[in-house]
């Protein structure tokens, strides 16, 4: 073999399907026809997958800390529920995209406030750019209405052909579908030259500038990317409960976000589907324990996954899985979080 | 002669601390330039300056005749001003192969395509394998860098530079905290560098600098103190007094 | 007029409030470069302790305060030793997940204890009212405000200018590296202000419960205050977060009373603009290393 041709093998190879990759989306559809009884709590995990998707996009490959992520899905999730209140684009997938380059345009406009500065100054402004919208949404009750929300929004067959059913059905596939792509499409970009520039500035942003890499453009592109993504989460969230109120844009939800992403680990993109199984999974015993007071038990996760370190607790949970492929494949474990490339 | 990298009265300072002063530097086309000084002479601080790291207060930075003063530290690489860094800057999860490979793909335009995978590119493809071959990385381009031998990373770190295909090459401490077993290769690689580029070494070690360089200034207190082929600078008694003075003081 | 020094004085009242509130936030991030977003619980911890203790327990006001002081200064120095300091030097990440999850079991154990709705510390007759200086409505309650805080205020700025305590704070805040060269136990320095802070948040706390509101919500609510006055005072001295404290407060009040409808718009903006303007804060030499 000449070295170009191992050069670009090799290469290739980073991005070839993984069996383990292929098991999960396998599973994945599996529970989609298992449970056909749990359509809307599987159409919420989705919605959060992609939700988190997009975090890992800026947090997991380009850096970030965003305290204000649900800027973006409260955008996406207004834009849809208007589209859709006031018809002006009734067919959902078309409104989808749209509602997600409304986020997007945000995000475009705001990456360059969140790219100057430090972490704190990013906290800041991420955090601040969401207060605002929900200050925004509130002022313009008239529009948005107000604390009681969107009533109303009656969604129309997606591309005319499947209605949305009271059971979730539609709702679930469909946001089963977009998921899927967005992931094929999130897969390609981080296996491009672009992704790899990426972790090339995660890692190191000086280091980065100087093999030539446009870092602030590169944050940008990506910043607007994630917004774009977190937009269509929003917009699904819209058109799969036909609501949309203030609480789209609330702290909270950029919080748990966090901790979604947190559980399932940044920096490899299955990080933020696993932590919004596990997630719900958690919200769903912790509500059944104390009703009310479930976030308690949610800020005791946060603390003790920070306390016993996330790569440990990343080490300890993907033991079990890694002896299995040990063991059946006879070789090293393919599921891993890269251990110091975690931020 | 034409000059490949100038820089007229740098200026600059930390508060009221003057760490580069009226800083003049000509590097002739093609040279084996070396740049040395006592230690907090500052000649980090000329390299930050030159990739840009640092803007100074005053002065011009020529690169072959266009001023690039200005410019970002990424639009310099792309000018063709490229660096090797001192201590381990290397990115230690990535491999050989997609470290110099993101280099060449940056170096081509090919940075921002978000579409097409790693390793489909028939001209990154080309460049890398050529890269990583003159520097005998080849048989090491798929494991993680952090588990490399120290020569290797070194030796990385050139290839790194040389795939940004630098019009001038500033080389930071090539050989520092190289093991003496693997200290050939390093000189070997310095050595055999494509003549056509330029190469500015900054250095400690003065074996290196006068079995390398045509060329040599000496920088003291941020301002130059000489400046010529190395066999008068080494007669000079000024450099005499300030490296016997710092060796008096050690 | 008169309304304008009615705002300007509420303003100040407000704005000292949340130096009192935030100072000790400040101080964290100065020193240790910690992100504290659970500065805001031990505020709300001060306030209901407050409560309790004048509501249930029939103590006066005047003697509640000090408790208040005391107890989250307590729960800060135990927090403090017992986690914060294993997280000092974590990355930022890190520190905003952990904090924000002791806000979330803050919020949630006390609307298990106390109920979510707002509660109201029952004041002595002698503050509620108002006065009238030349025509000017002066509420009693809030001159109190203005007096306390501003009293706190000056001696934290004689403890910090005068006392050893206070140099070896300094010396540490500059450069804790070169501090601990000197021989100065920078970890002791920094527990012990990390509970002052708390005990001061508390003693905010406990104050703020007439003005503010105090329900299990307050954490989550003024977290963005709380940064506003550390992120545009910057964190090198306590003058810093006063005048942008008394900034916001003022800005606040009279956003509130000029453009009611634009609600907190005003300050969020005005924040933004601020930090693009200057990342490292208005006053501010670096916020965060």
């Amino acid at each position: 073999m000449t070295a170009v041709s191992e050069v670009s093998s090799r290469a290739i190879a980073r991005a070839r399907w993984r069996p383990a990759e292929i098991a999960f989306w396998i599973l994945v559809a599996c529970c989609a026809f298992l449970f056909p009884s749990r359509y809307l709590i599987m159409t919420d995990i989705v919605r959060l997958a992609l939700f988190a998707l997009s975090l890992d996009l800026i947090l997991g490959y380009a850096g970030i800390v965003s305290l204000g992520h649900a800027a973006f899905f409260g955008v996406g999730a207004y834009s849809a529920g208007l589209m859709a209140l006031h018809g002006i684009i009734t067919e959902p997938v078309i409104a989808l995209v749209v509602a997600g380059l409304v986020a997007m345009v945000l995000g475009f406009l705001t990456s360059f406030l969140v790219i100057r500065g430090v972490d704190l100054t990013r906290l800041m402004v991420t955090l601040g750019i969401a207060l605002l919208l929900e200050a925004l949404a509130e002022r313009f009750s008239n529009i948005t209405g107000g604390s009681d929300g969107l009533q109303g929004i009656e969604m129309a067959p997606i591309l005319g052909l499947f209605a949305f059913d009271m059971y979730g059905k539609t709702g679930f596939f469909y946001s089963l579908i977009v998921l899927f792509l967005l992931f094929l499409l999130a897969r390609r970009i981080v296996h491009s030259p672009f992704g790899l520039s990426l972790r090339a500035i995660r890692n190191n942003p000086l280091r980065a500038s100087a093999i030539g890499v446009p870092v602030d453009r590169r944050l940008i592109a990506v910043y607007t990317v994630a917004a774009f993504y977190a937009g269509i989460a929003g917009a699904l969230f819209t058109q799969t409960t036909a609501l949309a109120s203030l609480d789209v844009f609330s702290f909270e939800r950029s919080a748990d976000l966090m901790l979604v992403l947190v559980i399932g680990g940044t920096g490899y993109l299955y990080g933020g589907l696993i932590g919004a199984v596990v997630f719900k999974m958690l919200q769903e015993v912790f509500s059944t324990i104390t009703p009310q007071y479930w976030q308690f038990w949610i800020g005791l996760v946060l603390v003790v996954i920070v306390l016993v370190g996330r790569d440990r607790m990343h080490r300890w949970a993907l033991w079990l899985p890694n002896l299995v492929i040990r063991q059946v494949a006879g070789r090293k474990a393919v599921v891993a979080v890269p251990k110091s490339d975690a931020p | 002669m034409t000059i490949a990298l100038e820089t007229t009265g740098l200026e600059k300072s930390f508060g009221g601390l003057r760490v580069a002063r009226a800083l003049s530097l000509r590097v002739e086309q093609g040279a084996r330039h070396a740049l040395i000084g006592p230690n907090g002479a500052g000649k980090t601080t000329v390299i930050n300056l030159l990739t840009g790291v640092l803007k100074p207060n005053a002065g011009r930075i020529l690169l072959e005749g266009h001023d690039i003063t200005d410019l970002p530290v990424h639009a310099r690489v792309l000018r063709g001003l490229s660096r090797t860094f001192q201590i381990n800057q290397l990115y230690a999860d990535l491999t050989p192969l997609e470290t110099v490979g993101l280099a060449v793909s940056e170096r081509l335009g090919r940075g921002g395509d978000w579409w097409r995978r790693m390793g489909t590119l028939d001209d990154v493809n080309r460049e890398t394998a050529e890269v990583l071959a003159s520097f005998r990385l080849l048989e090491v381009m798929n494991e993680r860098t952090a588990t490399l031998p120290y020569g290797k990373q070194r030796l990385l770190e050139i290839a790194v530079a040389i795939a940004t295909r630098p019009r001038v090459l500033l080389l930071d401490e090539p050989a520092a905290g190289v093991p003496a077993g693997e200290r050939h290769d390093i000189l070997a690689a310095v050595a055999a560098l494509p003549r056509d580029v330029t190469v500015l070494l900054i250095e400690h070690d003065m074996d290196l600098v006068f079995a390398f360089a045509d060329r040599i200034s000496v920088l003291v207190n941020g301002a130059m103190l000489v400046e010529g082929p190395p066999a008068e600078v080494a007669r000079d008694p000024r450099v005499k007094a300030v490296y016997l003075g710092e060796a008096a003081d050690a | 007029m008169t309304t304008l020094f009615t705002i300007l004085f509420d303003g100040v009242a407000y704005g000292m409030l949340l130096f009192v509130l935030a100072c000790g936030l400040a101080v964290t991030l100065g020193l240790m470069n910690f992100v504290n977003l659970a500065h805001g619980a031990f505020a709300m911890t001060g306030g209901y302790v407050c409560a309790v203790l004048v509501n249930q327990s029939g103590w006066p006001f005047f003697a509640a305060l000090p408790l208040a002081f005391v107890a989250s200064a307590l729960i800060g120095a135990v927090l403090e030793r017992a986690l914060y300091r294993h997280l000092y030097a974590r990355s930022h990440l890190d520190q905003v997940l952990f904090s924000v999850g002791l806000v979330f079991m803050s919020v949630a154990a006390v609307d298990y204890i106390m109920g979510s709705s707002r509660i109201f510390i029952k004041l002595p007759a002698a503050l509620e009212g108002q006065l009238d200086f030349f025509g000017v409505g002066i509420g009693r309650y809030r001159l109190m405000i203005i007096v306390i805080c501003g009293l706190l205020t000056l001696a934290l700025q004689l403890i910090l200018a005068r006392t050893r305590f206070g140099s070896r704070l300094r010396a540490a805040v500059d450069d804790p590296r070169a501090a601990s060269g000197l021989g100065i136990n920078v970890p002791q320095v920094f527990a012990l202000t990390f509970a002052f802070g708390c005990g001061l948040a508390g003693l905010g706390g406990a104050l703020s419960a007439e003005i503010l509101g105090l329900d299990p919500y307050f954490p989550l609510k003024f977290m963005i205050y709380f940064l506003i006055v550390v992120t545009v005072g910057g964190s090198s001295s306590i003058t810093g977060p006063f005048l942008a404290s008394l900034l916001l407060g003022i800005g606040d009040v009279a956003g509130k009373y000029y453009v009611p409808k634009m609600g907190p718009f005003v300050i969020y903006t005005l924040m933004i603009v601020l930090l693009i303007w200057r990342p490292n804060g208005l006053f501010g030499r670096t916020v965060a290393r």
